[in-house]
């Protein structure tokens, strides 16, 4: 293996020549994002020059193995390659669920066959998939979910509904957790399978939030025909991919973009109160509640450092993962709490062009769902007090 | 890379080993019960400074070990946990860092083998008023004679009871209030006109108030540079900041262990108060936060190994971080325990007092996080 630094250096120029400056501005809302997908229409030529060119060198999901469609990085090369995005502000050329959580899966519970035909796809921004977990009746206690899967020889048929299932009527597969055995205990009579949207029987509704528009729909199953080689892993031990993919999901909910990335709170706070004589922060209660926000944002993002450096060494994350979704989206509404405080009247507006439509009231009201989905607050803590601190159940 | 090396590891467990073994917190409570003189035990120092622990931050050609401040953070850490009574942190951590990047020749070559060897204390003596504020430094020197008169007061010098030397922050231009005027010397114990006398404090530290009245002192004396002492000042503060702050990580840690293991053994309606999930949620939020903390003093100890001059922003987020997260744990250990945390006999209160005192000692939560805020431009 070459050295990092060679490596860096390598980066650095290759990203130099082949990040167009457009795909270098920062991403002004949704509408900037590359999803990919069958129905993907391209908002710029940039931005789908940059795809393919990130899709040559494996780097829309850099860890993968090159035979898939990855870049066949190590952990460390990884971390260069976004630390040097980062450095000239480089958007990700895709972002998707195929990325962050089936094809994990796959590389992890997949067959053979199930990673050559689906992996690839996912790399190159070419299927769009969306995730179905929660039900109505099935939110923290998710093992209680109740859309069946009914074996017929060669495929299963598929009934029920599906909630929270972010832009399913904009993907075009979903992969999703059934009831394959109603008389199993909960956990042991679930199975993980993956269905095309096009399918005869699937039909999706969009759930408006406290925010607004959102992506989220509710996704219906009325008799859905799904061919048997859709399941991943073996049939009832879908729970233990599910597991998997929700300690994936919880790191990359706790080890993603805080307020902090996305909006500077400091930034937004000397923008709005402006300073005093002493250069300091106008307002001083507000100064010193951003002051130890600071201070916390800062320690945690030292703690997914060192996290994914001991779990790099053989430690694991494991049920860290819990650690870091938990303090990550409780300091991320913290933050956004702080922002509307800064905003204060004006960050009342709520459609008025000069207020971007009340962008920041409404990144705050979503903040809020960030403690609840992927697992609650509460949940983590749960897991924590029994997983990590052995603490004995009720 | 934020992680420790197997080394680190291992100078951590052979520190516990030695702890458990050779200072219980039975011994703390000896020597605070009895008001032993010297408050900590010199034959245990000896033994530590054999180890190579006085020298940790000592560079090898003065007879140290020089193995950095995650080395000497995790000494602070675990001899917090046993409450061990030591000058490491005041002689070992910030005096040694002191002479390290503010000490002529002469100094060094006269203190830091001494200090390596476990030989001699040396005090740092700072604070003067209600609150940490080494800008508001008043104690004179008055130029005469060959040198200076120093007249005023120091008072929260760590050690100072037992001290050789003390090196202290002195105004020698400007108004309190000023950073620019500092000068720092160092000034052996017995000087004419210098008066110690031990404080009792909450936490049964070892502490002393300084009185200079008109103590005379030669240029020889000065550490660093005349009038600009206050750059040295800040290194050598952050290495007390941090020291402290891996000493609170310490407290922090034992109390919440020990707390969790009350929890599951202790019974009430007909079952380990460690089920109910009032408690356990707690518990749970107080972990995240201790690791929160850990990571945010390994890094400031890191920041000081790479470059002391420009470890302040992570030195004072460390100790931010480590006095609000300690002042939680103490307090929910203390709850947790009940009624018998409120006793004597059980330890929680020990580390209460402790984590207290460490909050105040170089600057507490407002103070550095009023420098992380300024750091951070606003």
């Amino acid at each position: 293996m070459q050295s990092l630094e060679a490596f860096r250096n390598e980066v650095r120029i290759w990203l130099e020549a082949n990040c167009p400056a457009e795909m270098r501005l920062p991403t002004r809302g949704e509408e900037d994002i590359c999803w990919g997908g069958r129905r993907w229409v391209f908002q710029s030529d940039a931005q789908r020059l940059w795809l393919t060119r990130m899709v040559e060198r494996g780097w829309t999901v850099p860890t993968w193995p090159k035979e898939f469609g990855g870049g066949g990085l190590a952990h460390e090369e990884e971390k260069v390659l976004r630390e040097e995005m980062g450095r000239i502000g480089a958007r990700l050329p895709l972002e998707s669920f195929g990325i962050s959580m089936l094809g994990p899966a796959l590389l992890r519970f997949g067959n053979e066959a199930q990673k050559r035909d689906y992996l690839p796809p996912i790399a190159r921004g070419e299927i769009r998939w969306c995730q179905g977990y929660s039900e109505p009746n099935a939110g923290s206690d998710l093992a209680s979910l109740q859309t069946r899967a009914v074996d017929h020889g060669d495929h299963f048929l598929v009934s029920g509904q599906k909630v929270w299932t972010s832009y399913a009527d904009k993907a075009d597969w979903i992969f999703c957790l059934v009831r394959s055995d109603a008389d199993a205990p909960k956990h042991r009579g679930i199975s993980f399978i993956m269905i095309d949207m096009t399918s005869p029987g699937v039909s999706t509704r969009p759930i408006q939030l406290i925010s607004g528009k959102s992506p989220f729909c509710a996704t219906f199953f009325d008799d859905v025909r799904v061919p048997k080689q859709n399941l991943v892993g073996e049939i009832n031990k879908g729970w233990d991919v599910a597991k998997y993919l929700l300690t994936h999901e919880r790191e990359s909910i706790g080890l993603g973009p805080t307020a902090l990335g996305k909006r500077s709170l400091v930034d937004e706070a000397v923008r709005a109160i402006g300073r005093g004589a002493d250069g300091r922060l106008a307002d001083p209660f507000l100064r010193a509640d951003i002051a130890r926000t600071e201070v916390d944002a800062w320690a945690l993002a030292l703690t997914v450092d060192r996290f994914r450096s001991e779990a790099e060494f053989g430690h694991g994350l494991g049920a860290r993962s819990a650690v870091l979704k938990y303090c990550g989206t409780e300091l991320n509404k913290r933050c956004y709490e702080l922002m509307m405080v800064a905003a204060g009247i004006s960050g009342l507006e709520w459609e008025d062009a000069r207020n971007k439509d009340g962008a920041l009231a409404r990144e705050w009201l979503r903040s809020k769902g960030n403690t609840i989905e992927g697992g609650t607050s509460e949940v983590m803590l749960n897991i924590i007090a029994k997983t990590i601190l052995g603490l004995p159940g009720a | 890379m934020l992680m420790l090396t197997p080394e680190q590891v291992q100078l951590a467990d052979s520190a516990r080993g030695l702890l458990d073994e050779r200072a219980p917190i039975s011994q703390f409570r000896r020597l605070r019960d009895a008001r032993d003189a010297v408050g900590f035990d010199r034959d245990l120092w000896r033994t530590m400074a054999d180890m190579g622990w006085a020298g940790v931050l000592v560079a090898e050609p003065y007879g140290g070990v020089d193995f950095g401040f995650v080395g000497a953070g995790l000494l602070c850490e675990q001899m917090a946990r046993r409450l061990v009574a030591s000058p490491f942190l005041s002689t070992a951590v910030v005096a040694a860092t002191a002479l390290r990047w503010g000490g002529s020749s002469a100094q060094k070559s006269r203190w830091l083998p001494a200090i390596a060897a476990g030989e001699a204390i040396v005090a740092l003596a700072v604070d003067e008023g209600r609150k940490h504020d080494p800008a508001a430094t008043a104690l004179t020197a008055i130029p005469g004679g060959n040198g200076y008169r120093l007249a005023g007061e120091k008072v929260l010098v760590i050690d100072g009871h037992v001290a050789d030397a003390f090196v202290v922050a002195v105004r020698t231009a400007g108004r309190p209030g000023d950073l620019d005027g500092l000068t720092l010397f160092l000034i052996e114990s017995g000087s004419p006109g210098l008066n110690v006398d031990r404080t009792v404090v909450v936490d049964s530290r070892n502490v002393a108030r300084l009185r200079f009245g008109n103590v005379p002192v030669d240029g020889a004396a000065v550490l660093g540079e005349v009038d600009r002492g206050a750059n040295l000042l800040e290194v050598i503060l952050n290495a007390g900041r941090v020291g402290v702050a891996a000493e609170l990580l310490g407290v922090t840690a034992e109390a919440f262990e020990r707390t969790i293991a009350f929890l599951k053994e202790r019974h009430q309606f007909g079952r380990p108060i460690g089920s109910f999930q009032a408690l356990q949620h707690r518990a749970a939020h107080l972990y995240c936060e201790i690791e929160m903390l850990r990571s945010a003093v390994l890094a400031a100890c890191q920041a000081l190994d790479a470059d002391p001059w420009t470890a302040g922003p992570l030195a004072s987020m460390a100790k931010a971080k480590a006095a609000a997260v300690a002042r939680l744990s103490v307090s929910e250990a203390l709850q947790m325990h009940g009624g018998m945390g409120m006793t004597d006999d059980v330890d929680i209160g020990l580390f209460m007092k402790r984590a207290r005192a460490g909050a105040e000692l170089y600057g507490d939560a407002n103070f550095h996080a009023d420098r992380v805020a300024r750091h951070r431009g606003f």
